[in-house]
């Protein structure tokens, strides 16, 4: 990899929480000291659970929390030394918003970007073309308080792209918004990239959207980074999908299992009751071959694909599964 | 100078939401005319006292302590719009960008004290309706005093919003804090009429002083050491609250 563009070194953050009652004051590690590497150009999502510390991470890559050790370059300015370099790098789209409900949609786009020294006019231009890009067409005028959940969350990622910034951290951009909006907000990140080769750093919980969206992926859990790869190879390392045959009564079970690792070869497989749980690395193409292949001799009462889930990666990586918040 | 231009970016964004506010815009005018209307009958009743010395017009005494009021009260308030802001993301996704961050704070106190100039203007030309006579250049300090006392007050405000970042704490602490400073400034009253220990304490709150420098001035007096100490004590006081209002904006995760 050329000089990275994102380059952090045992970035790290305690937060101290005062305590309540008879509780000490106690301190929060949110961040463990994670290394982060992004080349210039790349998408990469930003994976894991509610506490994990997606958030703080970004707040310190955006100046706008210092680490309490560690660090870190962003464009190669020095997060320490030279923030405001940092700043006139990036754009970033907080979790939580950043809009006045108040304020009309297209005066927020436009003295935004002239905080960052742009001329009025060209950030008008821009900024409508940025809405149109996020079908938001005719919001210019409109209060951002009137405005729907997911057409303010679109607003907020207008106002983190309208000055074109090198690299934009995205936290968590697609709460709330519906499947459609999801996907053009995809496919409009994706065509940032490719026009102005924009870094892209973005959160999210969701794998269909790491996914579909990242060139490779970090997890995170409990401050600390777990996993680091593409899609695919976090994928593999959990083993591929699963095909679930459901044979007619347990005592079946066996026999159905023995036909199917003859069809797929010598491939994991365990049973659970009067399920067969076989692990294959496509199982889209596997199962017409298995139901074709073990012919008319087995009574197969289910079949079900289960692709790999961020649960599954999680599980894998961390041995607890994303659901089970705060063992 | 860039810090000139984000302020100005930050002051004219603000201006704006706050023009956009009818009720605002109204009340905003309308503030110094009611203090005047519902206040100043009782002015000329009480100004029978004498308390304040013989010879004295009650308008004289009492304009530049409304004046003073309403650079404090007008300003101590703004605080509660800015956690607003931060609750709704503008001061991160502000902090963000390379602005400086005292323009920030600056670009909003700016909008602030042009609107209580306004107020004050308002405020002293509807006393002059109702009788007041002073020297002109005493009117045009009264209303920079204004102008000046809520440039610290809005900075200290939106300090220490911007540090609790709650309005349940912020609110008791505001009412906790500004009630005494008007009580104990000889705002309504003169503290002369105060028991020994009461004014001894009101001595200690630099907004009495502010108060004596403005009256001396509405007095033709501008020379009197009492009017120069009021133009220095409101010079410091600005000194402190934009301070720590800049300190304030400048720390990390404010
Ligand atoms: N200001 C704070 N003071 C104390 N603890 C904090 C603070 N901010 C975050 N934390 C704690 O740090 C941890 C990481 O939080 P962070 O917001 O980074 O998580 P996240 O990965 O972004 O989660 P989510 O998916 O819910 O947004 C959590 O345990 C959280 O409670
Ligand atoms: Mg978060």
């Amino acid at each position: 990899m050329s000089t990275p563009i994102i380059d952090a070194r045992g970035l790290r953050k305690t937060y101290s929480v005062r305590g309540r009652g008879k509780d000490a004051p106690r301190t929060v590690e949110a961040v463990k000291g994670v290394d982060i590497t992004v080349a210039a150009g790349e998408i990469v999502g930003f994976l894991g659970p509610n506490g994990a510390g997606k958030t703080t991470t970004l707040r310190m890559l955006t100046t706008l929390l210092d680490p309490s050790g560690g660090t870190a370059t962003v464009n190669g300015h020095d997060l320490a030394k030279d923030p405001v370099g940092v700043r006139r790098s990036i754009g970033y789209v907080a979790q939580m918003g950043t809009t006045d409900p108040s304020a009309v949609a297209g005066e927020e786009l436009v003295d935004q970007a002239r905080l960052y020294g742009i001329d009025r006019g060209v950030a008008a231009e821009r900024g409508k073309a940025l809405l149109s890009g996020l079908d938001l067409d005719g919001i210019w005028e409109r209060k951002c308080g009137t405005l729907s959940g997911g057409q303010r969350r679109r607003l907020d990622i207008a106002m983190g792209l309208i000055h074109e910034p090198t690299i934009v951290f995205l936290d968590e951009p697609s709460t709330g918004l519906d499947p459609q909006s999801r996907a053009n907000l995809w496919e409009h990140i994706r065509r940032v990239r490719d026009d102005f080769d924009t870094t892209v750093f973005i959160t999210t919980h969701y794998m269909d959207e790491a996914d579909a969206l990242s060139d490779r992926l970090l997890v995170i859990d409990h401050g600390e980074i777990v996993g680091a790869g593409t899609s695919d190879e976090l994928k593999r390392s959990v083993g591929g999908d699963q095909v679930l045959l459901t044979a007619s009564s347990a005592d079946a079970a066996a026999a159905l299992a023995a036909a199917a690792t003859e069809v797929l070869g010598d491939v994991p497989h365990e049973i659970d009751g009067d399920v067969v749980r076989l692990t294959v690395p496509d199982g889209a193409s596997a199962l017409p071959t298995l139901l074709r292949e073990m012919g008319s001799g087995h009574d197969v009462a289910g079949v079900e694909v289960r692709r790999p889930t961020l649960d599954d990666v999680f599980l894998t990586m961390t041995g607890r599964s994303l659901r089970d918040e705060e063992a | 100078m860039t810090i000139a231009r984000d302020t100005w970016i930050v002051f004219s964004r603000a201006m704006r939401l706050s023009l956009r506010q009818p009720v605002w815009v109204v009340f905003g005018l309308l503030q110094p005319i009611l203090y005047l209307a519902l206040f100043g009958p009782l002015l000329e009743t009480i100004a029978d006292t004498r308390a304040f010395g013989e010879d004295v017009d009650a308008w004289q005494i009492f304009v530049p302590g409304l004046l003073v009021q309403l650079g404090l009260f007008g300003a101590s308030f703004v605080g509660f719009g800015l956690i607003a802001e931060w609750r709704a993301g503008v001061i991160e996704r502000m902090r963000v960008t390379p602005a400086s961050r005292a323009s920030l704070l600056l670009g909003r106190v700016l909008r602030d004290v042009i609107v209580l100039l306004v107020q004050g203007t308002m405020l002293v030309l509807v006393a002059l309706l109702f009788g007041l006579r002073a020297p002109w250049w005493a009117m045009v300090a009264g209303v920079a005093t204004v102008a000046l006392l809520g440039a610290c007050f809005a900075s200290l405000s939106y300090g220490v919003a911007l540090t609790l970042k709650s309005e349940d704490s912020f609110a008791p602490l505001l009412n906790g804090v500004a009630l005494p400073l008007l009580l104990l400034s000889g705002i309504l009253l003169p503290m002369s009429l105060a028991p020994q220990w009461l004014e001894t304490l009101s001595n200690l709150n630099p907004l009495k002083h502010v108060v004596d420098g403005v009256r001396a001035m509405f007095r033709g007096d501008l020379t009197d050491p009492v009017a120069l100490w009021g133009v220095g004590i409101t010079v410091a006081l600005v000194a402190f609250g934009l301070a720590i209002g800049t300190r304030v904006f400048r720390r990390e995760s404010a």
